[in-house]
């Protein structure tokens, strides 16, 4: 085997990632369902890694699941983004991280729209100085947030208080990463790895001492998409697709999923209820389904912050049993109080608990 | 369905790794000009059952060497055994002995006797 030239042609496969001063812009989803993703993502890069990350109260949506619904017309959508980077240049950023896939999909392929197509930017420009009297720079740099924790993983590694091995049988954890399809499938070189053989996730499991899960339907999509689950006669394809994802994965016995994208977390975690409900199936071992983390909640996790300052209670499926493998202490009753102590409302119907 | 208003589709692919293969490979071991078939549907256009039900021969055999031996297992009974697909078959295979065999083995199979 030629070592050199597979060197060679992987570093084709990588891309520059910033290293400080960044622009932050928030999911939708993430913000409203895994609140403290975004949260640790900020404190791990201001207080722990020590970097300059910004956000701006004025950022909005992306609109991209309008635009991604036929709802939002493309020039509304790239005067929108257009106001982000506004934002950024009136802030004194050049770096931008984003901690969607979707919104990522989005500022790559409209900053792409307007390299091949200048009279857009032109246009879009006019259209956002018309509107709110704004100009914007393109961003040096477009990463998104697991470009930035890919790279600081060896950072994180030497860090590490947990690292990702089963304390109960001393083997590394098995774990399945799942890349969100906007990430790098529709514009290869914007992703670590491109489309082919992403490695933003997989490169973070190594780090942290994981074995990573291959399997046959491994970037098989979601199920997310946009127009499979908005309307509801629709959802079943959406369900069918996690489904396969998920029969796929079951015989590797894996201890946990690890995505990037909002809408991966949030189906693969909120659909292995209904597929349990409809069919009475769970996918991981003994009859437990599996937990599926975001790449900070996992980063949290191997830096020792306690699981339900992370935010791990608000999934659907729990994940005491990945707690137990890691040998993470934590205490049930304090899963839903408030920081001051308050107890708050406790969901039904929680699986794995 | 009526608690989501949707339901889990199953998928079409053919998962050659998991069916049962089991009922093909005893047909193919009692009679070898099973091997034979061209899937040309002569058999299923001659057929006097074919032309009042859904059966076709021509699809069991292609399922049994899939291995997908659900949908054959009641296929099975549309069969009068008159053995006019026989006589139309251009490769000579003995299509009615693979009915009679197919049978056979879904009752051993029953029986974990194959």
């Amino acid at each position: 085997m030629n070592i050199e030239g597979k060197r060679h042609i992987w570093s084709d496969y990588q891309k520059e990632i910033a290293d400080d001063h960044f622009f932050y812009v928030r999911s939708c989803i993430r913000q409203s369902f895994f609140p403290g993703s975004e949260q640790f993502f900020l404190n791990l890069m201001r207080n722990i890694l020590g970097k300059d990350v910004y956000e701006n109260p004025g950022h909005t949506t992306c609109t991209g699941i309008g635009y991604h619904s036929d709802i939002v017309p493309s020039a509304t959508i790239m005067t929108v983004i257009a106001r982000h980077f506004a934002l950024m240049k009136e802030s004194g950023y050049k770096n931008i991280a984003i901690s969607c896939v979707t919104s990522f999909g989005l500022y790559t392929e409209i900053l792409d729209t307007w390299k091949h197509f200048p009279e857009q930017l032109e246009k879009t420009r006019e259209y956002l100085f018309k509107a709110t009297g704004r100009e914007f720079d393109i961003p040096e740099n477009v990463a998104h947030s697991s470009d930035i924790i890919y790279k600081f993983k060896d950072l994180i590694a030497q860090k590490a208080k947990n690292l990702l091995i089963n304390k109960i049988t001393g083997e590394p954890l098995k774990i399945v990463e799942h890349i969100g399809c906007h990430y790098a499938k529709m514009f290869p070189k914007s992703g670590v790895g491109g489309a082919e053989f992403p490695h933003v996730l997989s490169g973070m499991i190594e780090a942290w001492g994981g074995n990573v899960v291959d399997y046959p339907e491994r970037r098989h999509c979601c199920g997310f998409g946009f127009r499979q689950y908005l309307v509801q006669a629709n959802r079943g394809y959406s369900v069918s697709n996690t489904a396969k994802k998920f029969s796929s994965m079951k015989p590797f016995k894996p201890d946990m999923v690890l995505t990037n994208c909002p809408g991966c977390t949030m189906f693969m975690d909120k659909w292995q209820y209904t597929i349990k409900e409809m069919e009475g199936t769970s996918f991981g071992d003994k009859g437990e389904s599996i937990p599926v983390l975001t790449y900070e909640e996992l980063a949290g996790l191997v830096l020792g912050y306690n699981p339900w300052d992370l935010g791990l209670q608000y999934h659907m499926v729990q994940s005491e049993p990945l707690l137990k493998k890691l040998g993470i202490e934590y205490d049930n009753a304090d899963k839903f109080k408030t920081k001051d102590g308050k107890q708050m409302p406790i969901p039904q119907n929680l699986i794995n608990s | 369905m009526d608690k989501f208003g949707f339901t889990i589709s199953k998928g079409r692919q053919i998962d050659y790794g998991s069916n049962d293969k089991r009922i093909a490979e005893y047909i193919f071991e009692k009679e070898p000009s099973f091997r034979l078939c061209i899937e040309c549907g002569g058999c299923a256009a001659t057929c006097t059952s074919g032309n009042f039900t859904g059966f076709s021969l021509r699809e069991i055999n292609i399922l049994i060497k899939r291995g997908e031996n659900d949908k054959v297992r009641q296929s099975l009974k549309k069969c009068m055994l008159c053995g006019k697909c026989t006589l139309v078959c251009p490769r000579g295979v003995n299509t009615r002995n693979i009915v009679v065999l197919a049978k056979k083995a879904f009752l051993k199979s029953d029986e974990y006797a194959i």
